[in-house]
């Protein structure tokens, strides 16, 4: 009687495991098809008219309620800082820098803007295992600091090197990063601090759509002016910031190397297969090790001598 | 040879039509200074010398695109704007709104053109006009060599009395 019990229960428990593995695999699947939000603010960049004035620091520093720099915002020297060998990054303390660069194929040096880009799939968000991050139906990628436990996935994830970490809290220490002025701005519609304060309006703020539409008709418009491409479009499944350059992208610091897939892709097959490996596995190599066992006790003689054995 | 002086003289008649023509272009009204301080906040408000940059450019158009009716600078708005009419609206901030995705502009778009959908805010306007042309003939391009700072830029930037106390050694972290 106790022998066809337990072999019921491991017969249901294989069937449970197999259920188990369909869904969350369906659901890893569809998650790459995503193509952002249809409504989605976006803001389009346009590297030929950036001045490197730092206005837009200066803005985000306001609006975001940051501390105070270590050098004035209309200080330019800050282009030459180097750290590590590499120019100026994202901070906790800056959600936004401009850098310089010196394009090969231009006699005018080339400045940047960098910030979160806000992707359409964020890579940041896939690899939180608290649930932190958010992407909204508005377009940005924001974060709740209160269930961030500092793991720095995200830091790690981020195709762009956006998220910055509170290295100098020692009780409470969290991922800080550009919000898209979501919870002073966006929400109301309106566009964030940097792109308002911009003399030159090197950002254009719209729905997404829309501004994909002007990128590319810039680029008609303008024959010879920009190349040919727009740096987001497709770049780890589209960006909500996307730029628009007169130099090769390479040339203005960018990543070109990044697929054209969301970062999740590269894993979701893996992560497909884990549920399949925890519950699957165990059921079906418990039943492997059963048929090994009964073989052996067949072998033996009578089923009575093997559960004594067992029993020990 | 009557006939040819003849025509010489129609030819030369016309000729010296033409640039009265043209010179009574140049010729209308147009104020000499323009004091820019609609947008006046961080920086103090530009007064900009036009009648030294009427003398300097080669034509309205370069600023004015089409509007002044002295021809079309741009070869994709001559497109439609061939004709050399003069407008009723020329001022910059007369097209180019000063808060052009203002909450109202979102919420409710206008139909509009396609050909007018890129065009940017007064502030952009100015600068990229401004400053675009002064790269290119090296004119004044600092923020500064066009109008200065006001105390509330000051605050903004972080400069002059409201810059950092400690400078320089913590930025290198």
């Amino acid at each position: 009687m106790s022998k066809i019990t337990r072999r019921k229960f491991l017969a249901g428990s294989a069937a449970g495991g197999a259920a188990m593995m369909m869904t969350p695999a369906k659901k890893a699947f569809a998650a790459g098809s995503f193509e952002g939000f249809p409504d989605g603010m976006g803001v389009l960049v346009d590297l030929t008219r950036c001045v490197g004035c730092r206005t837009c620091e200066a803005a985000c520093n306001v609006e975001q309620k940051l501390p105070e720099p270590a050098l004035p915002f209309d200080d330019t020297s800050v282009f030459d800082e180097m750290h590590h060998g590499q120019k100026r990054r994202t901070t906790d303390k800056a959600y936004t820098i401009v850098n310089r660069y010196e394009p090969k194929s231009a006699d005018e040096p080339l400045y940047r803007k960098i910030q979160c880009n806000h992707c359409n799939e964020p890579a940041c968000l896939t690899s939180c295992f608290v649930n932190a991050y958010k992407k909204t139906p508005e377009g940005a990628v924001i974060y709740n600091s209160k269930v961030c436990v500092g793991c720095r996935n995200c830091m790690i994830a981020c195709p762009f090197h956006i998220p910055a970490y509170t290295y100098s809290s020692v009780l409470n220490p969290v991922i800080k990063k550009c919000i898209f002025c979501y919870d002073t701005r966006l929400k109301e519609g309106r566009p964030p601090a940097c792109v308002e304060s911009c003399p030159q309006q090197v950002m254009t703020f719209g729905k997404r759509k829309d501004l994909m539409v002007i990128a590319h008709e810039r680029i008609k418009k303008n024959p010879g002016k920009y190349v040919d491409h727009v740096y987001g479009e497709k770049e780890v499944g589209g960006t909500g910031w996307f730029y628009l350059s007169n130099v090769p992208f390479e040339e203005a610091g960018f990543d070109v190397n990044l697929p054209k897939k969301p970062i999740i892709d590269n894993v979701k097959d893996f992560l497909a297969i884990v549920p399949m490996v925890l519950t699957i596995w165990p059921a079906l190599f418990t039943g492997f090790h059963l048929l090994a066992t009964k073989g052996k006790s067949h072998g033996h003689g009578d089923d009575n001598s093997h559960d004594k054995q067992e029993g020990h | 040879m009557v006939n040819a002086g003849k025509q010489l003289i129609t030819g030369l008649g016309v000729l010296l039509l033409l640039a009265v023509l043209s010179t009574s272009c140049y010729a209308m009204d147009y104020p000499d200074e323009v004091e820019l301080d609609s947008l006046a906040d961080l920086y103090e408000p530009v007064v900009f010398d036009h009648a030294m940059h009427v003398d300097v450019t080669e034509n309205c158009s370069e600023c004015h695109h089409h509007t002044t009716g002295t021809g079309v600078a741009n070869e994709y708005c001559a497109k439609c704007h061939t004709g050399d009419v003069e407008m009723d609206v020329v001022a910059c901030q007369d097209c180019h709104s000063a808060d052009p995705v203002s909450i109202e502009n979102l919420r409710n778009p206008q139909p509009g053109y396609s050909y007018h959908n890129d065009q940017p805010s007064l502030k952009a306007a100015y600068h990229l006009k401004c400053l675009g042309c002064h790269q290119n003939v090296d004119g004044p391009t600092g923020c500064e060599d066009c109008h200065a700072k006001t105390e509330a830029g000051d605050k903004f930037y972080r400069s002059g009395e409201f810059a950092p106390k400690e400078p320089a050694h913590s930025s290198a972290h």
